[in-house]
């Protein structure tokens, strides 16, 4: 059982306050972590974060290298090298990026290589767009990856602190998702946690001294070193929420906002949960039965918490897929959507007023189906 | 270093080539798909006396790379070879371009038999010109990228050519590679039986016939170039380019005003190489 963070650092688990983007917030953590080799190709609204750690490396205040390569297909396999030699290692991606290094996500996970990622969440191509939305971390769905969702810089800090602890305990790879600018770039209060990570550990490594032929052709073995995968990736929540638990906030598998004797659920990732709570906080006091769920891990999915849920469900969603979103048909999977909102897709901002009026149309009976919105 | 019994093909030069990597001092190998993945044996085997990373295709030098730093991080000594056919480093030479400028302390091994044999002989960019493949069925009319001088561009500390048929040589280039710091690569000329269409008895022979006839030349650089006497030799006494082309079925198909266009190829490759080591010296 690892020690908690209340009691391993100074003041229960409290720190430094400093104003940090959601990126430097990320970097601030990775530093904690003290990763041995970084690897990263710069993308809007990734690069601030390997900016600021090679700065740490140059100030001497991290003790790593910082591998810079030529592509991100190339970052990914930097760092599953990396860890495969036993190394704690990092890297950080966007949109193109992640679409670029997607088949080296496969292999890190299907290796059972711990690894920790960090995603600014953004758009992708075509057309262009630079700005929030979940494509790119979604890609990720199906590769076998823990994917946490931050909501605010705070959430982004600790998450990728949890992250090292997750992925070595269970052996899989953590993607942190933060959405590009609300989070990637905007300033906050951040808790800077006076913690340390424990060391560095992971089920093997390959040393010259191993005779080990890793990921040699297969036939069975293949299919079942993937139903591992998954079956460890399921009972990764357990320690997911054990970690999580230690921290002062207790951050839970999800956050559940005033379901109680809800009538209506809205279920959304992201950092515009915020904005949705306020909209829920405005309908509650006009006898709106309406209540929240912020899924803060996208993987493992909290199918059979949603499935027992009471009231009508509403997915808002910032990725598509064919005619529905993704989380709507990640949920649709356990139980009826009644509405899949697909919004805000390359930067588009939802504001209260605008879940509000969404949720009121969706409780009067006027909103069903997958809706496009705005 | 490589087991009896292995997956590799009667005549296999890759298979002559793996024998070498004896020479090297702590190998760990990093190998995308290819022949040599297949030579590796599939799991639970393995058909090398070293630890073997399989990875994709454009990874492997980067791969390699963080295996490296991994272990000068850990203290760990060890010699970590990027062990690739011609078609990885087509489709991840910027990868390896990358590695090479960085001077990552790697080793890269290129085992070229000049197309995709793994998947049954289609065109790659090493693929000389007038040669039959599956995806050059009239013989290609482009001719071949010179990989080993693109990579002495990159001013890494170390690079050669070598053949299988050379074997001796090939031995010291990989033993001489094995000592030095930062990026090696050795560009090993491979002739592949079924790939060429030659009878598996000959492959150190064809390789031979290459060298002789200067369609491939043996080379080093490690700060000064130098041309290898087993080439200088063959240029004193050179074997028919016709001879060496026409051996090989993949050639069978070629006009003499293409063996008159390979000649001038080879020619010109041997001039330039003459020139660099007037320069590089």
């Amino acid at each position: 059982m690892q020690q908690s963070v209340r009691d391993r650092g100074n003041k229960d688990g409290e720190g430094e306050v400093k104003l940090l983007t959601g990126n430097y917030a990320v970097a601030e953590a990775v530093k904690i972590a003290k990763p041995e080799i970084i690897a990263a190709y710069p993308i809007t609204p990734q690069t601030p974060v390997v900016e600021k750690l090679s700065e740490m490396i140059e100030r001497g205040e991290l003790n790593a290298k910082m591998i810079n390569v030529e592509s991100e297909h190339s970052a990914m396999a930097v760092v599953f090298g990396a860890i495969a030699g036993g190394s704690r290692a990092f890297t950080a991606t966007s949109s193109h990026g992640l679409a670029y290094m997607y088949e080296m996500c496969w292999w890190v996970a299907g290796s059972r290589l711990p690894l920790v990622m960090a995603v600014p969440t953004r758009s992708i191509g075509a057309p262009w767009n630079i700005h929030a939305d979940h494509s790119d971390v979604m890609l990720l769905r199906d590769a076998g990856w823990i994917i946490a969702m931050a909501e605010n810089a705070q959430e982004a800090f600790d998450l990728t602190l949890q992250g090292f602890m997750v992925s070595e305990e269970v052996n899989i790879p953590y993607a942190i998702g933060y959405d590009a600018f609300q989070v990637s770039h905007a300033v906050e209060p951040v808790v800077v946690r006076d913690v340390e990570i424990p060391e560095r550990r992971q089920a093997y490594s390959v040393t010259p001294d191993t005779v080990i032929g890793l990921n040699a052709v297969t036939t069975t073995a293949r299919h079942y070193a993937r139903k591992d995968l998954m079956v460890d990736l399921e009972n990764s929540r357990k320690v997911i929420e054990r970690v999580g638990r230690e921290y002062p906030e207790e951050y839970g598998f999800y956050e559940e906002y005033r379901t109680d004797g809800a009538d209506y659920v809205v279920v959304l990732t992201g950092a515009w949960a915020g904005d949705a709570k306020e909209a829920v906080d405005q309908l509650r006091s006009e006898g709106v039965r309406v209540g929240l769920v912020k899924l803060r891990y996208i993987r493992p999915f909290p199918y059979e918490d949603l499935r027992k849920m009471d009231g009508e469900f509403m997915v808002i969603d910032r990725a598509s897929s064919g005619n529905r979103g993704i989380l709507g048909i990640e949920v649709s999977s356990v139980r009826d959507v009644a509405a899949n909102v697909i919004a805000g897709l390359g930067g588009i901002e939802l504001t209260q007023d605008d879940f509000y009026g969404l949720i009121k149309r969706f409780a009067e009976g006027r909103l069903s189906g997958v809706v496009w919105y705005p | 270093m490589i087991l009896p019994g292995n997956a590799a093909c009667h005549g296999c030069p890759i298979s002559l080539a793996f024998r070498a990597v004896e020479e090297i001092e702590n190998p760990v190998l990093v190998i995308p798909a290819g022949c040599s993945t297949v030579i590796a044996g599939m799991h639970p085997n393995h058909a090398l006396r070293c630890p073997v990373v399989h990875v994709p295709f454009a990874s492997t030098t980067a791969v390699a790379c963080g295996l490296s730093e991994s272990y000068r991080r850990r203290g760990i000594r060890g010699n970590v070879v990027a062990w690739m056919g011609d078609g990885a480093a087509d489709i991840g030479f910027s990868t390896l371009s990358a590695s090479a400028a960085r001077n990552d302390d790697i080793m890269v091994v290129v085992v070229d038999n000049e197309a995709y044999m793994n998947t049954g002989t289609q065109s790659s960019l090493s693929t000389p010109a007038g040669a039959y493949t599956t995806t050059t069925p009239a013989g290609k009319d482009t001719g071949r990228r010179d990989l080993a001088l693109l990579m002495l561009m990159h001013h890494a500390p170390y690079v050669a050519t070598a053949s299988v048929g050379y074997i001796r040589d090939l031995r010291r280039k990989f033993r001489r590679a094995s000592g030095i710091e930062g990026f090696r690569f050795i560009h090993v000329h491979s002739p592949c039986p079924p790939g060429w269409r030659f009878d598996s008895s000959l492959t150190v022979d064809v390789a031979r016939m290459a060298v002789e006839s200067l369609a491939w030349v043996l080379w080093e650089y490690d700060g000064v170039l130098r041309i290898s006497d087993i080439s200088r030799r063959s240029s004193v006494s050179r074997r028919s380019l016709r001879e060496y082309l026409l051996v090989q079925g993949r050639f069978s198909g070629v006009d003499d005003a293409m063996i008159e266009r390979l000649e001038r190829e080879v020619l010109e490759n041997w001039k330039l190489l003459q020139s660099l080591e007037t320069v590089l010296r």
